[in-house]
This record gives structure tokens, sequence and C-alpha cells, in this order.
């Protein structure tokens, strides 16, 4: 079996300092397999954001370490840093953050201009991401014109486009109604089935999580259950 | 991110919120405007000065007394010396100073000093009238013609000092008085030059006129400037009968030196060593350098005030910059998230700042070049139409790119301290950020 693309041993994390301190995660173990879906759930809190921060190396753990592919990432720096974040992960926040007065195709390829990709290798790799997603027709039009399901579906179309290992989705159909919102989901599940992108899925919507081929529980910085889902 | 990506990203971020944007390239504007008036104005009038520096006197010479003996109260009673002149043209105010003359003795030391190619005594004459081709006689001045110098000429040439014929130009004001239709008209006409002689007998000597000039910025009494051989001719006839023929005497003579191949320091070691045989000498430079040290101060004052308004600018720049950082946090957040690193969020903001700079200096200098030279136009045929050949306001591209560099400059300075704070910016504080 191969090393799991992201395993954390005794994962601590603390805000703060003397008596204002406070301890987001408590001691988190856990083992990330390539291609599986899972889901992170707690109530706010919970530490569950705190735990996707730390496994999407936007933040450094106070104790403890995070494995990348079997490599210890306390070790990446500055640039390599930067190109680890850059080719490995996607994003997909309930917020959308698109840039409103941008174009749809402005807003996908934003990975890619930040990876140094030449113009024209953009573009084509933005509009088969589009394709994708089913909104190439909408790629010239401002991304403040797109309903709720359309920017949604753009910002996964921009967590795509670089071919990442990892999606993190926070809470990605908390601002739809539940018709979008299960296309949405469609779209996710689908990507993960048929492209084998590990999907991290941060919520507190058990229906949401229940569709995860695992669900992992966080009460007050600590794992309270792990289940995987007989597939 | 590419470099040109950080450019374009950066060009169209500048425009993403116009209104803003255009009201802070006012700003700069204002500043670049002020900056490119002012210095047209120290580059007009030093190109005038160097210009006019021509009429006054060439470039590889300079004129040389004997050193001065005494400074005296102007009021009070010298005893008279007849070897000595008595001038107040140097010396403080309300003080005269006299020095020897030159006599023949006096100039052959002069020859001897190394780096003096040439030695002319100064003959001045003097005339009572001159007469054209009308019946009034007129008063006139003798002006000095050295060889390399140049008279600002309306028509006509220079009066040629390698010929024996009597020849003169004359000053523009005195072409319709002394009877010519012209200009052009007066060209190859002659006119009669009244003087006495030391007997107080009455001569009179006939010129050709060649040459129309100008009335330059310094020496601005109209006056006739003779070739040397009508020079001579009129200063041997005024001389005539006078006691000292046989031995003259020159307030001053003009030193020749090797302009070309001499440097300035080189130029000052010479009237050091004039100054050690007793002599005092002035060059054009000096007498010029005067007039420039004066405007460029002048000049100076008024730059500071530009630059004032500029950095008043600048802290526009600022406030433009943190309101933009503050708006897009969580757009900064998301590259951050997606890989960018910090030193390019830097840039991306400080290069905004450079584009806001260099649109706001573009327009400045354009927009204040166009109103100062039709500025200069206008006054120079209104209120300094007796300044011939005076552009009050003119250009020259090094102090124009130093005026769009020093602007540019400063709204990258300005840009510094947003564009830092947006390069430190936490991704996860910002993507929380509402």
């Amino acid at each position: 079996m191969s090393a799991p693309i992201l395993s954390v041993t005794d994962l601590r994390k603390a805000y703060g300092r003397g008596d204002a301190a406070f301890e987001a995660l408590k001691g988190v173990s856990l083992d990330i397999a390539e291609g599986e879906s899972i889901a992170i759930v707690g109530k706010s809190g919970s530490g569950k954001s705190t735990l996707m921060h730390l496994l999407a190396l936007l933040d450094k753990p106070t104790s403890g370490r995070i494995d990348l592919s079997g490599a210890d990432t306390s070790k990446l720096r500055g640039s390599a840093l930067n190109r680890t974040r850059n080719a490995t992960f996607g994003f997909v926040f309930q917020q959308f953050f698109l840039n409103a007065n941008a174009s749809v195709l402005e807003n996908v390829i934003l990975p890619l201009k930040i990876a140094g990709i030449s113009r024209r290798e953009r573009k084509r790799r933005g509009m088969d991401a589009l394709a994708q997603l089913e909104l190439d027709d909408k790629a010239r039009n401002k991304a403040a014109n797109l309903s709720g399901g359309q920017k949604q579906r753009a910002v996964i179309a921009r967590a795509l486009v670089n071919n990442p290992r990892v999606i993190f989705a926070d809470e990605p159909t908390g601002n739809l109604d539940t018709a979008t919102g299960a296309v949405v989901e469609d779209i996710l599940f689908g990507l993960n089935r048929e492209l084998g992108i590990t999907l991290i899925v941060v919520t507190h919507d058990e229906d949401l999580a229940a569709k995860c081929s695992r669900q992992v529980v966080l009460r007050d910085g600590v794992i309270i259950s792990d289940e995987r889902r007989a597939a | 991110m590419r470099t040109s990506d950080v450019l374009s990203s950066a060009a169209s971020n500048a425009f993403r919120s116009k209104t803003r944007t255009a009201l802070t390239v006012v700003a700069i504007f204002i500043g670049a405007f002020t900056l490119t008036i002012t210095n047209g104005l120290g580059t007009g009038i030093n190109l005038y000065i160097s210009d006019t520096l021509a009429s006054i006197g060439a470039k590889d010479v300079m004129t040389v007394t004997n050193a001065p003996a005494k400074v005296v109260d102007a009021n009070a009673p010298v005893a008279y010396d007849p070897t000595q002149v008595r001038t107040s043209a140097a010396g403080p105010p309300g003080t005269t100073t006299t020095f020897a003359a030159l006599t023949g003795t006096r100039l052959d030391e002069l020859r001897q000093v190394p780096g003096v190619q040439r030695v002319e005594p100064n003959k001045n004459p003097s005339v009572n009238f001159v007469q054209g081709s009308s019946a009034t006689p007129y008063r006139v001045a003798i002006g000095n013609l050295i060889s390399g110098m140049r008279l600002t000429l309306t028509a006509g040439a220079q009066p040629n000092n390698d010929t024996a014929a009597y020849e003169v130009a004359i000053p523009t004001s005195f072409v319709t008085s002394l009877g010519f239709a012209s200009d052009a008209a007066a060209i190859g006409q002659q006119v009669t030059f009244g003087l006495n002689d030391a007997n107080r007998v009455a001569h009179t000597i006939t010129a050709t006129v060649v040459g129309v000039a100008d009335a330059g910025l310094i020496g601005t009494v109209p006056s006739a400037t003779p070739n040397s051989a009508l020079r001579d001719a009129l200063y041997s006839t005024q001389n005539t009968g006078l006691a000292t023929t046989a031995n003259p005497t020159y307030t001053s003579a003009t030193v020749w030196f090797d302009a070309a191949t001499m440097s300035d320091a080189q130029v000052k070691d010479l009237q050091a060593r004039l100054k050690v045989a007793g002599f005092a000498s002035s060059t054009v430079a000096d007498q010029i350098g005067t007039f420039k040290t004066i405007i460029d101060a002048i000049v100076l004052v008024l730059n500071a005030f530009a630059i004032i308004a500029l950095i008043a600018a600048g802290f526009g720049i600022i406030n433009t910059l943190f309101m933009s950082v503050q708006e897009r946090t969580r757009e900064i957040g998301l590259m951050k998230a997606m890989g960018m690193s910090s030193n390019r969020i830097f840039q991306l903001f400080s290069l905004e700042a450079v584009i806001i700079g260099l649109l706001g200096s573009g327009i400045g200098v354009g927009i204040g070049m166009a109103v100062g030279t039709v500025l200069s136009n206008v006054l120079g045929k209104t209120l300094f139409s007796t300044l011939v050949g005076l552009k009050l306001i003119a250009f020259d591209a090094a102090s124009i790119a130093g005026v769009v560099l020093l602007v540019v400059a400063i709204a990258f300075l300005a840009g510094t301290l947003p564009a830092i704070r947006a390069a430190r910016k936490d991704p996860i504080e910002s993507l929380r950020y509402e």
C-alpha cells in the first residue's frame, strides 16, 4: 500500500499565549488515502476549520507533524511551499471568493496565472475546465452576473484547472438552495470518482457528510469518531 | 506569476476603481505639471543666457587688468598718479578701485605667462556721433568685437576682423533714425563717424554697414560694433597728437587661451598664475556664472514648492492603495492560499502605485510642456518682446525624463507602505475577513 496523501500525527494548534491561550486542536492523528472522499464534521468551534487550514498548509501547527505523500511538510518554506500549494490543492469556498468585476474565465485561470503558465495555455485549460462544468458559454461574462449555482461551478472549475490531487471544500453548498446544492455535490463526487481527486469536505451538514466515503467527527479539538461507509 | 502578468494585473487593478484612481492621478498631475513648468523656466532662462554668452564675449578669452592697488572710498579725494587708472567697476559698493594702467612692458610680461596664447590691448575709442543717409547725426557708443565673439544679427553678417576695409554692425534700433528703410536695406550702406583728436580737431571716418544686431540681455546699451580695422582707425585718430603716442597705456587687455583643450580647472590655474604675476582676470564664464547661480537658486526654490505638491500627492497614493488593499483583503488571501508569494503581492501593489504615478506624470508633463510652450510664445511676443531670442520656458529631454522619474520614484515610495501591508496579510485571516 502506498503512503497516504495526507497524514497527520498528534497535531496540536493553540492560539494566543498564557492565560488567554486557546487550544483549537488537542492531538489529532489522521491518515487520508489518495482518492478518498472524507468529510470533516463538527459544530463551529470544534476545530474543523483549523484542521483544514493545517492540512492545506496555510498555517503551521503548534506541535505534531503533517506528511504530504510521505514527506514531512514542516521543512517546506517560501517558494517550495507556494509551489506545493499551487500544484497540489484546489479550494472551494462557501463564499465563492470570485472577483466580481473580472470575467469568469479570468477567475478560473487565476491558479494558472500564479503558477506562471503561458497566456495561451491558460486560456486552453481554463476553457477545458469550464466546458467540464458546462460553463464555457459564460466564459466572457462578469462573475458578478452569474447565479449562485453558476458561481459555485465557476469556483469548482477554478479548483480543478490546475489538476490538483486534493480539493478542499469548505461548506461548498452552504450558500445554495437544496436543488443547486445537490447539483454541486454531484459534480464534486463525480470528480472524486472519475478523476480520483481526493476530496476533503468541511461541513456541519450531516446529509452532505453522509455522501462521503468517510466521516471524521471533531468535538472540542479531538476526533470523537472516524467511520468508513461501506462502498 | 510571470512579471508580465503582474504588470497587466496591476494595470487592470489600478482602473478597477476609476473615480478614486482618477482623483489620485489629478493630485499627481498638479505636482508634475508645476515641476515641468518651473524646470522649463530654469532651462529656458539658462539657455537664453548661454545663447547671449556669445554676444558678450568669446569663450577662449579673458579680460585682464593690473591687479587693484587699493580700494578706496568713492567719495574721498584720491591723490593723482599719472600711471593709475581709476575705475568704479570692481570692488564693494561705495568704493572705487585704482590700478596701474597696462604699459608695453606689462603687456610683454603678460605674454610670458604660460598658457597665454595671444595678448591684445583693449582699445576703447569713443565717437561723437554716427550719421547715415538722414541729416541728423546721433550719439552712439562703440562696442567691443573680439575674434570669436558673435552678435545676434537680424540682417547681414558679422564684422570681419581680417579685412582692411572699415566695417560696422549697427543696432537695429538705429536703422530707421539713420535713414534706412529696413534692416536688410541698411546692409552695404555707408555711415560716417565723427570724433575729435587729442588737439580737439574734428575728424570723420566712413564705414560700411555689414550687419544689423539685436540688443542682448547683457550690454543692453545699443552700440555700434566696428571691425578691427575700423577700431584701430578710430583709436589712432582719437589719440593723434597725444603725448603718450610713442608709449601708449591701456586700461585692460584681452588674453586668448586654448579653450578647446583646457579644462575648467586648467583655466582656473591660468587665472591663478596671472594673479601671481600681478594681473586680475575675468573670463566670460565668470561673468555668466553669477547670472546662472541666481537663476538656479530661484528655480530651486520654485522646484521645492512643486515637490511639496508631489509629496502631498504621494499621501494621496498611500490613502488610495490602503483602501484598495482593504477592499481586496479576501482576494489577497485567496491568491496566497493558491501559492502566490508575498513578494509578488508586494510587486502587484507597488506596481499599481507606479502606474498611477506614470499616468499622472505623463499627463502632467505633456500638458505642462504644451502650456509652457504656448505661454512662452505669447510672453515672447508681448511682455518680453524686447529680449529677442528669449524662450522663457524651454524643455530638454534630460530634465523632462528627470521629472517623470522623480514622480514615479515618489509614487513607488508611497506605494511601498500599503504594498508591505498587503504582502504581510495572513491568508487565513484574509479569507475570514468580511
